[in-house]
């Protein structure tokens, strides 16, 4: 009876309701992406200069509380045109995320060369503290609503009518789709056809080697914080524009982090694949499965799914295969 | 000139391998105990026993369970905050079902609980390690918290979905429970904690220790040396979660007097995380050294500008907490990444050829 319920009921569900699947897809599929973001921002760092960032998530809830932040500002300063204000708050927020990659590589990372990994993590720990703080000290506590119209981004949805149901898609998370493919294909032809681009990949292959042929590691840092950075920023605008801006959006940090394990630490295909995988597999698991075992199995389930991957494949879906000599 | 070691010969292995084989440290270490046993009962208020030593206390026990993980076999763990609360929830279940034994046994059998909690989420340490380890061990986290809220057996159905310490009392003194008095509740924790940080150093400094460490410095190699990895992991999971599930237990009985789900949530983990990184991996005493730090330095911002004629909004308060905390953290990494343990061993070496620079 209970093997009937776990294994041949939830695919009967799907069968008898096409359309209720294609919507949970979808949701997962959006879910999937914004992780998929959060997770491409972690491997640009780990890439390139071998940091678990963990600093990640908060840089995502930062950068929309910047641009938040800074909107309302504006608009107290008598900057009339609510758009103007919103791209010049905009403008000034990709400012700040530069100076806050160029500060955390003099402050941060250039003191720490060369010492354990773990030290470096804790120390981008210190940075989430610190941007925590630094967040609520100057645009306040209080969750704020994304300038979404603003912005010109898309509200509403569009219903489609297929199997005999009905399935509505959030017009955000079509334009978060879009969004977010672009970034991708920009960061892609970045990486394969510029002179920086061309250089991230050697640093990421070597330091030394990368250091030897003149590559300035200084200067790959900052760029390559400030490109999460802003990947940071696009997922800010994405997630608050679809809930408020708040920092309880951090917890969507540690979301993210089995599809880290998932797809490898150092590949972005596994990141956006991994994401997808584990943004699916959340809601189907919490709409199909979850109500035999209690609802929020969402917290963990994720977790699960990666740690089953992980048995099989140590180093993830697209990882590096880690070859250890005594 | 008052710390030197000369003259203090060895004649014997037991002297040649004791815990402090230096006079002075061993005087020392006396001088701390019995202020911590005698002196600081009597002369401190309740506030100082029940929001300063006793977590303290807790913090540091629950750090030395961290740091024989992380520090000592090189495991690196998120799921510390879980562990603690698996602690809690034993004691309070074993308690309840069997009211007439001995809460302190119950306090111990509640670390026996968390060891094999820890040794079920350790089983991926065999196959992965790192941040793939650490981002595992979040898995425990998450799942033990969601069963902490969603099984209403380990609350006893309590409407209120948290857990309330009954009150227990040890030869007609009230021990927990709302009526306890703080020294009672000190003593009891600054006990437990002195034998069980003893028993550590022992552990480590033994041959389990040394097998740890062999795991941390080199697991393949360690492997060719016949250590087998398996267990040693393994025992390593179950020795720090014994640890965490003690100070859980502790934290629930004896300093908060009740608790929910979310006071074992992940910034628990992160919380004792931060003690061992900036007390000091691999270091019994930098346990000690983080977890005063990172848990009284808050205390201290929130008192002393008011002392010094500041008025501060709370609530920037709390905001220049994250801030200073955060700021300190990466501060303390850049000028000592060994943790405050490496600068109290820098400065006894100072003091050991004082006056003289070498």
């Amino acid at each position: 009876m209970l093997l009937y319920k776990i294994f041949i009921d939830p695919f009967v569900q799907m069968g008898a309701s096409p359309d209720l699947l294609i919507q949970t897809l979808w949701e997962g599929l959006v879910a999937g992406m914004l992780y998929a973001l959060i997770a491409l921002g972690f491997v640009l760092i780990f890439k390139a200069s071998g940091v678990f960032n963990f600093a990640q998530g908060i840089m995502v809830v930062f950068g929309a509380l910047t641009l938040v932040g800074l909107y309302d500002m504006l608009t107290h300063i008598g900057v009339s045109m609510p758009v103007a204000a919103a791209f010049i708050a905009l403008g000034l927020t990709i400012v700040v995320m530069f100076f806050l990659a160029y500060g955390v590589e003099k402050i941060v990372l250039r003191p720490l060369i060369n010492q354990p990994d773990i030290i470096l993590f804790m120390a981008t720990f210190g940075l989430t503290y610190f941007l925590i703080g630094m967040g609520e000290l100057v645009f306040g506590g209080n969750p704020k609503v994304m300038i979404s119209d603003q912005l010109y981004l898309p509200k509403g949805s569009i219903d489609f009518k297929i199997f005999g149901g009905l399935v509505s898609l959030q017009k955000i998370d079509i334009a978060a789709a879009i969004v977010a493919s672009i970034m991708v294909a920009g960061l892609a032809v970045f990486f394969s056809k510029t002179r920086i681009g061309r250089a991230l990949r050697a640093v990421a292959d070597s330091h030394k080697a990368a250091l030897a042929v003149g590559i300035s590691l200084e200067q790959i840092w900052v760029i390559v914080w400030f490109a999460s950075g802003l990947v940071a920023l696009v997922t800010g605008i994405m997630w608050g524009a679809r809930s408020e801006v708040s920092f309880a959006l951090q917890i969507i940090a540690l979301r993210a982090l089995p599809v880290l394990i998932l797809g490898g630490f150092t590949s972005i295909p596994g990141a956006i694949v991994g994401g997808l995988i584990i943004g699916i597999g959340e809601k189907l698991g919490e709409f199909y499965w979850g109500p035999l075992i209690g609802s929020g199995i969402e917290s963990w389930l994720a977790y699960f799914i990666a740690l089953v991957f992980l048995l099989f494949r140590p180093q993830g879906l697209f990882g590096e295969k880690i070859i250890e000599r005594v | 000139m008052l710390y030197r070691e000369a003259g203090q010969f060895k004649t014997s292995y037991a002297s040649d391998q004791a815990v402090f084989p230096i006079l002075q440290d061993r005087i020392g270490v006396i001088v701390i105990l019995l202020v911590a046993f005698f002196v600081i009962p009597y002369f401190s208020n309740e506030f100082i026993l029940q929001a300063v030593m006793i977590p303290f206390l807790i913090y540091s026990l629950a750090a030395i369970g961290l740091n024989l993980l992380t520090g000592y076999t090189g495991l690196l763990s998120l799921g510390t905050g879980a562990f603690m609360g698996v602690g809690a929830y034993a004691c309070y279940k074993l308690s309840t079902i069997f009211p007439g034994v001995h809460i302190l046994i119950w306090i111990v059998a509640s670390g026996f609980v968390a060891a094999a909690i820890g040794v079920f989420f350790g089983l991926p340490s065999l196959r992965i390690k790192g941040f793939y380890l650490a981002i595992a061990t979040l898995a425990a986290q998450f799942f033990l918290q969601w069963c902490f809220v969603r099984l209403p057996w380990l609350t006893n159905y309590n409407v209120s979905n948290a857990i309330e310490v009954p009150t227990r009392t040890l030869g007609g003194i009230v021990v927990t429970g709302p009526n306890a008095s703080p020294q009672i509740r000190y003593l009891i924790v600054l006990s437990i904690v002195v034998i069980m940080t003893w028993l550590a150093s022992n552990l480590v400094r033994g041959r389990i220790g040394r097998m740890w460490m062999a795991v941390r410095d080199m697991d393949i190699a360690a492997e060719l040396m016949g250590i087998r990895l398996l267990t040693t992991k393994l025992l390593a999971f179950a020795v720090s979660s014994f640890y965490c599930g003690v100070a859980g237990a502790m934290m629930v009985f004896l300093w908060y007097g009740g608790a929910e789900a979310d006071t074992f949530n992940i910034n628990q983990s992160f919380f004792v995380l931060f003690m061992v990184i900036i007390g000091g991996l691999g270091s019994l005493l930098g346990s000690y050294l983080g977890a005063a730090l990172i848990f009284i330095l808050p205390i201290l911002l929130r008192f002393v500008p008011p002392k010094l004629g500041m008025t501060i909004h709370s609530a920037t308060v709390e905001h220049l907490t994250f801030v200073i905390v955060g700021a300190l953290i990466i501060f303390f990494l850049i000028v000592e990444p060994h943790g405050l343990a490496r600068l109290w061993q820098i400065a006894k070496q100072k003091l050991r050829v004082w006056p003289y620079p070498y």
